[in-house]
């Protein structure tokens, strides 16, 4: 207990330290972004930590938490949504339809080779009845005012109400992925989930009626309660307690602006972490890891272990697409090109593991921990780079080695990956 | 209705390159399917094996063509592909020694030598981003055609031009070479057998007083060599960017899986079934139905059934289908 | 009394903490056949496995031919003539039969190994029709030929059979019995653990039968037979 409680105290070193000799500013945004990663590392260490699951699509559950922001928050585009908006969605409905019917047929014929040729035959016609549907429809989008728009744009809600939204629409990609990828071998589902999230990541680059594409959606609002910077500096209340204080107006809104964040963010996560807690220790919690513990044992005891799994699995990626959500509420903005896998997929991975895989303060930990390391080598990296080659003479040498500190932080994480894994496979705050 | 020139486009837009690209992905498939047969895990760095190799293909490339050495109408990077193979065998030799070998001995899950191959991935990307850098990299040099479209026009007497680019011509002989040596290998020499055996059935290898280490060694050694050269022929094929080697490692899994992981020759099958997929499915047809169709008959429209954003999806698409119907593969063993 | 060719002697050990063997002790002479009988759980596959070698012994010792082996591995023991057939998995399910008789003969470093393939399709001339066949292609009496013919090609001087009947019908079962007798008549020892206790202990020289990793009784074959009291116990009747 001590020690896990001095590890803490020293992970919030780190921050008072970055705070201190960096700037304040930097140090809460470094907080904020850890925060997040916590909530994910929650929700990896659900699937792996409590059930053995190994994804490595978590970067699609993070997309799609961004993209319920822009649907839900993002201010209205009428003209947009009146040149095509009802006509895409009919042909959604109609996909989706076509593949619910496709997956009738299926169930409904004989095995064999008809069935097969049967099914696809299906699919393809209803795939070009779904282009011929959706093509104008998007054409017609995405002519309207195409430098500023051309997207069908969103619901013009607050920020907050995306959040649950992101988590629903994580939990349901999870729930077509586990349908088909659970049961098999763990390696499938891994390359499955990799394949389904940079899907996700190409439809939110490529289909730009929808978020914009690679132009990006910005300046999606706040969510409520958090002010912006100028309005509040313009605020006489603020103004008067600013200088009654003696702080300095402009540093410390912004700093107020990222603590409320921090606030918000802290809450939801210990939320999640006291559900967390109450769900492993309550009998749902003990039969999920003695599945994990003993799948076929679990399932001669009557256990439905796929269907535990596909629930596990849902609810994983549901508490990642809400970080996701959180992410993109507090950034304002998706830029559909930042979603890579290497920072949001196997970045997470690292923190789960070295947290200590199936304890929640352990994702936790991890989470904050490599969060803080991952950005401070950014500005860590070449500091130290430029120390240690104070020595060299300028040359091609130098800059090189200058140049490639920035690229240091994988290979570091990669290490640290590796080096867990062998000498503490357990993380640093072991499953009890 | 003009068929031959129909099938002279076809031939130039999805044929040729199609070929090309199923041998890049049969090439890496192959060495996927052998580390999961031999040593029985999904090798998540193999996409950035491919890069290290390829990178290091790159910099003897440079290296030769500032001291003036080159041959010929042939890109400099098959002479220094030799060089590049050494240093990827030794790099995967080590990361085994170093890595892998310990977790062998426990006999740890594969689900950890999966997790513990994601973090070789993440050394392998950094250390290539750190040598090379992330900005594109064209290395391919020597003569551009080998079969240059204006010579195959004014030959032939067609509307459509015909070309075959030098580096997919050396692709699909190398690849046709590289798949010929492996056969030979694993069919009849003793090493090669012992490595069947050994993947067929460890303990009763173990039994026959087959060396372990050695055929985890011999097996490091071939994945690690056709990791290379599959690496260079896609960079000399296309260009060399370490992220699009990453993004190579769903089709390459596709492929592997489709063909039936553990299968070599379905490796071989699966590579030409998803490339063959991505460009059918990816190509635009337009031209091709212009040349069919009647005349009047070609509205507007690309003919294309997804964009080429899309590609991943094609992948993706197979990979499930095959994972439904035929978890085991075409050619499925275990 | 001279040493028997091949000899586990007073041997104690098992898997985990629990020992399964209890001072129990099996051998077999030269060129005969030795059978370990037993009711489920009896430990009889447990012994043959901690004569060659695939289980940590606590106590007692396993000689060859008068030299001691107790620390050598399964793999050591294969080079020093002993050859293991394995009730399961016994076979490369993937690899021709004849790969799989050459994988048989994969420590041996001289010329004669084709001499030796020959004598197994003599032995067993179905394999020799089937020779270019996937062996997991073929019928289960035949695939333990197959598996016996590999354990075969080290030549080996002792034969070691974990049930090598199991799951084949009565026919094959007589008929790879035909074989194993034909193959001890060469002058290859057998020592096999079988569940058809009967029909076993009618082609033994000797008979162990075993009962909670302890000898119960050990005599010839057809003494065992004749015995009332193993009638009734283990021979139903």
């Amino acid at each position: 207990m001590t020690r896990n409680l001095s590890l803490f105290a020293g992970l919030a070193l780190l921050f008072i330290l970055t705070g201190m000799l960096q700037s304040w500013n930097l140090s809460l945004n470094i907080l904020n972004l850890a925060l997040l990663s916590a909530i994910m590392a929650i929700g990896v260490n659900i699937q792996w930590g409590y059930a053995g699951l190994f994804s490595t699509g978590i970067v699609g559950s993070v997309a799609l938490g961004g993209l319920a922001v822009g649907l839900v928050s993002a201010p209205r585009v009428p003209e947009g949504w009146a040149a095509g908006g009802p006509r895409i969605l009919g042909a959604l409905i109609f996909g989706a339809l076509a593949v619910a019917l496709a997956i009738w047929i299926y169930r409904r014929l004989p095995k064999g080779r008809v069935r097969l040729l049967a099914v696809s035959l299906f699919l393809v016609v209803a795939f070009f009845i779904y282009r011929a549907i959706l093509d104008p429809a998007v054409v017609a989008v995405e002519a309207n005012n195409p430098a500023q728009a051309g997207h069908i744009g969103g619901l013009g809600l607050n920020s907050l109400l995306a959040w649950p939204v992101g988590a629903l629409m994580a939990a349901g990609a999870a729930w077509i992925i586990g349908k088909i990828a659970l049961g098999l071998r763990e390696d499938y589902l891994a390359i499955a989930t990799l394949g389904i999230a940079e899907i996700i990541v190409a439809v939110m680059r490529n289909e730009d009626w929808l978020d914009r594409g690679v132009k990006n959606l910005i300046d999606l609002p706040r969510p409520w309660p958090v002010p912006y910077e100028v309005n509040m500096q313009t605020h006489p209340d603020y103004v008067d307690f600013v200088t009654r204080a003696g702080f300095d107006a402009i540093t410390f809104s912004t700093i107020f602006v990222k603590l409320l964040y921090a606030a918000m963010f802290g809450l939801v996560l210990l939320a999640l972490i006291w559900l967390c807690e109450r769900a492993l220790n309550s009998p749902w919690g003990r039969m999920v890891r003695a599945i994990r513990d003993n799948e076929v044992s679990a399932a001669a005891m009557g256990k439905d272990v796929k269907w535990r799994h596909l629930q596990i699995f849902m609810i994983g990626s549901a508490v990642v697409g809400l970080a996701g959500a959180m992410m993109t509420s507090m950034e304002g903005q998706i830029t559909p090109g930042s979603y890579l896998p290497l920072r949001f997929t196997f970045l997470i991975w690292v923190m789960v593991i070295v947290g200590g895989s199936g304890n929640n303060w352990g994702a936790v930990l991890g989470g904050m921990l490599i969060g803080w390391l991952y950005l401070a080598v950014e500005f860590l990296g070449p500091q130290m780079m430029e120390q240690i080659t104070r020595g060299l003479p300028p040359g091609d040498l130098k800059s090189h080695l200058l140049d490639s500190a920035a690229h240091m932080r994988l290979l570091t994480l990669g290490v640290v990956l590796l080096v867990v894994l062998r000498f503490a496979p357990k993380g640093l705050i072991p499953e009890k | 209705m003009d068929i031959l020139n129909a099938f002279v486009a076809f031939a130039n837009f999805v044929l040729v390159p199609g070929l090309t690209y199923g041998s890049q992905l049969a090439l890496g498939a192959l060495g996927i399917t052998l580390i999961f047969g031999v040593l029985r895990f999904s090798n998540f760095a193999h996409g950035d094996t491919m890069a290290f190799g390829t990178a290091f293909v790159i910099l003897f490339t440079w290296w030769f063509q500032s001291m003036g050495i080159s041959d010929g109408f042939l890109p400099t990077a098959l002479l220094a592909l030799p060089f590049g193979i050494a240093v990827t065998i030794a790099m995967v030799l080590g990361t085994d020694r170093v890595v892998y070998r310990f977790y062998r001995r426990q006999r740890a899950k594969p689900i950890i030598l999966v997790i513990v191959s994601a973090g070789v991935m993440f050394v392998m990307n950094g250390l290539v981003r750190m040598i090379i850098g992330t900005s594109e990299k064209n290395f391919s040099d020597g003569s551009r055609f080998l079969l240059d479209p204006k010579v195959f026009r004014d030959a032939t007497g067609l509307a459509e031009p015909l070309a075959i680019k030098t580096t997919q011509a050396v692709t699909v002989v190398v690849a046709i070479l590289c798949v010929a040596a492996l056969f030979w290998f694993l069919q009849k020499t003793r090493t090669g057998k012992s490595m069947r055996a050994y993947a067929d059935n460890e303990d009763l290898a173990l039994l026959s007083g087959i060396n372990p280490d050695r055929v985890v060694m011999v097996t490091w050694i071939i994945a690690g060599t056709l990791a290379c050269i599959a690496g260079t022929l896609y960079g000399l094929d296309k260009s060399f960017r370490v992220f699009v080697y990453f993004g190579l490692m769903l089709p390459i899994f596709a492929a592997a899986i489709v063909g039936g992981l553990g299968s070599p020759l379905g490796a071989i099958v699966g590579g030409y079934v998803i490339a063959f997929s991505e460009l059918l499915v990816t190509s635009a047809w337009r031209k091709i139905a212009g040349y069919i169709l009647p005349d009047g008959w070609l509205g507007d429209g690309l003919y294309q059934a997804l964009s080429t954003d899309y590609k991943v999806a094609v992948s993706f698409v197979i990979l499930i289908v095959v994972l439904l119907v035929r978890p085991q593969g075409i050619f499925g063993g275990k | 009394m001279a040493e028997p060719f091949l000899i586990g002697d007073g041997m104690t050990g098992g898997y985990g903490t629990v020992d399964i063997l209890h001072n129990c002790t099996i051998s077999v002479e030269k060129g005969q056949i030795a059978v370990i009988v037993g009711p489920n759980g009896a430990g009889k596959s447990t012994a043959m496995k901690a004569v060659f070698g695939m289980l940590k012994l606590r106590g007692g010792a396993v000689r060859l031919d008068g030299e001691d082996i107790t620390t050598l591995t399964p793999q050591a023991r294969v080079r020093k003539g002993m050859g293991f057939v394995p009730q399961t998995h016994n076979i490369f399910t993937t690899m021709t039969v004849e790969e799989n008789l050459e994988m048989g003969a994969f420590i041996r470093t001289d010329t004669g190994i084709a001499g030796t393939m020959e004598q197994v399709y003599d032995l067993f001339p179905i394999l020799k029709q089937k020779r270019y066949q996937p062996a997991g292609e073929l019928s289960g009496g035949q695939r333990q030929q197959v598996a016996v013919g590999r354990a075969l090609m080290t030549q080996p001087k002792v034969l070691m059979l974990d049930e090598p009947t199991a799951g084949v019908s009565p026919i094959v079962m007589d008929e790879l019995f035909d074989r194993i007798i034909e193959i001890a008549r060469t002058g290859i020892s057998i020592l096999m653990v079988e569940q058809n206790a009967r029909q076993a202990l009618e082609i033994a020289d000797k008979g162990y039968v075993l009962v909670q990793g302890a000898n119960r009784f050990t005599d010839t074959g057809k003494a065992l037979m004749a015995d009332p009291e193993v009638r009734r116990s283990f021979l139903g009747g």
